[in-house]
């Protein structure tokens, strides 16, 4: 079976373009699918302030913390649902949270 | 042709379970069906068959470990009663949703309380909603007949939903039978290879199986089984013609015997049909018009077909081995009541409830329905409906 085009199954979908007991063929294909949308809170990176320590990469639960060449990017928000967990944990006040998209 | 055994109905979807010889087989056992894990072990320690037996520990293990086989490739199927079903219960939906054609060979065997070990309906019929499909069996003939037929329904590409394979506990599961076997070559040769189109252990095409759909698109996967299940009733035809034309018994939606030109007929699901037959050879030779229709396939629903055939009787007793508590009918008479209102066939409908929690069911009993449903025709008798048959009462 072919690899699943997410981007054609959307909530206009007819039954009939479902994939037979919504499996989904390829992988990676969550990176496609938009999540960041369900957010109310978002955290904002404020790079004067960070030390580049990283404590905040491997707590975010949806990995919206890109790191290139040892340091850490700003947030992924296709992705990041705002749960504030990289605020909490950054000893710089480096990430604050704002409420809204 | 065929081999000539004498086997217990048990014994029998064990036999046939041999000659498929599936992947896997996840297991827990419960009477009256722990027989069917336990001959299959049995053969697979003597090294007549490799399907791989896992005894797990409890039956929401067994489904979850045949889901979880069927969905990484494999052949999967295991076996239950009762209670076991119901411990189920969750799985059996994710099974049917998830598209996964997998088998359960389920001895019927009445739900607790009280707790009973007898037959009755009530485990099937309670997850008649669950979105499998269901094929039951007269005699220990039909398990085996039956059994060797779920896989091609099951798997083919326009169905993919999980079946069961239903027989009467202790009257089929444990009363030896006449039977006629097929030749291993014959089944292997209509059953075939399974090879899924898509299964989670094909490294070269990941996939991902089962992701939460939210309310866009809950309704849509609903729509898309419901389909399925009724592009089910064609297949079933297929299938059941094609092992006709290999054994010489073929099989359809229901049984009707002596129903063509009966003025009262019976409809039934199970064991209890031979009785049934029974009662009816003796009225025939008294001349009375009647028959019976021997429901095989609950789900899909042939509801058409059925009020086809009984379009034109005068009155029709239903008889439900279970109970639903709705102070109205069992739901075998709901469905078949529906159905006949649907196709506007005008007929006297008497509902019965019999042979709860492995209650006996004799030829009197259905001698005494065939008498009703002409009393209630010719003399226009007020007679209870829902009634509990062989009850005793003040």
């Amino acid at each position: 079976m072919a690899a699943t085009d997410i981007s054609k199954i959307t909530e206009k979908s007819p039954w009939q373009d479902i994939t037979e007991g919504n499996q989904i063929y390829g992988s990676g294909t969550s990176k496609a699918f938009i999540t960041g949308e369900w957010r109310t809170n978002t955290p904002v990176f404020h790079p004067d302030k960070c030390t580049q320590c990283l404590l905040c990469t491997p707590v975010c639960p949806d990995s919206s913390i890109p790191v290139k060449d040892c340091k850490r990017q700003d947030f992924d928000y296709d992705h990041c649902k705002g749960c504030g967990i990289c605020a909490k944990v950054c000893p710089f006040g480096a990430i604050t949270m704002k409420e809204g998209q | 042709m065929g081999i000539r055994e004498r086997l217990s109905g048990n014994e029998a979807v064990a036999y046939a379970i041999k000659q498929v010889n599936p992947d896997v087989m996840p297991a827990f056992p419960i009477t009256p069906s722990t027989e069917i894990p336990q001959i299959v072990a049995s053969y697979i320690a003597n090294g007549e068959m490799d399907t791989e037996f896992i005894p797990v520990e409890s039956e929401h293990s067994a489904m979850s470990a045949t889901i979880g086989a069927s969905a990484a490739g494999a052949r999967a199927l295991t076996a239950t009663s009762s209670c076991g079903m119901a411990l189920m219960w969750e799985l059996l939906y994710v099974a049917a949703s998830n598209r996964l054609p997998l088998a359960l060979t389920l001895v019927n065997r009445a739900l607790s309380g009280p707790i009973n070990i007898n037959c009755d309906h009530s485990d099937s019929m309670g997850a008649r909603d669950s979105g499998w499909i269901q094929v039951y069996a007269e005699n220990n003939q039909e398990v085996y007949d039956n059994f060797i037929q779920a896989y091609r329904i099951s798997e083919h590409k326009d169905v993919h939903l999980p079946i069961m394979i239903c027989q009467d506990g202790f009257i089929t599961s444990h009363a030896l039978a006449n039977i006629e076997l097929l030749e291993d070559d014959k089944v292997k040769q209509f059953v075939g290879e399974y090879t899924p189109e898509n299964f989670l252990l094909n490294s070269k095409e990941p996939m991902s199986l089962g992701p939460y759909a939210v309310s866009n698109y809950y309704m849509e996967t609903k729509k898309a089984q419901t389909e399925a299940m009724k592009n089910a009733k064609k297949v079933i035809l297929d299938v059941g013609k094609e092992f006709g034309e290999m054994s010489g018994r073929t099989y359809g939606f229901f049984e009707e015997y002596r129903l063509e030109d009966a003025d009262y007929a019976v409809v039934i699901i199970g064991s209890a049909a031979g009785t049934t037959k029974d009662a009816i050879d003796q009225l025939r030779s008294q001349g009375k018009k009647v028959g019976l229709l021997k429901l095989r396939v609950f789900r899909p629903f042939p509801d058409k077909e059925i009020a086809d055939a009984l379009r034109n009787c005068k009155a029709i007793g239903i008889m439900d081995r279970s109970e639903s508590f709705s102070g109205q009918a069992g739901p075998l008479t709901a469905e078949v009541t529906a159905a006949l209102y649907r196709y506007k066939v005008d007929s006297n409908i008497v509902s019965y409830i019999y042979g709860l929690g492995g209650r006996d069911y004799r030829a009197e009993d259905a001698l005494e329905v065939f008498s009703e449903l002409e009393d209630v025709t010719v003399n226009g008798k007020e007679i209870e409906q829902f009634r509990y048959i062989g009850l005793r009462s003040r």
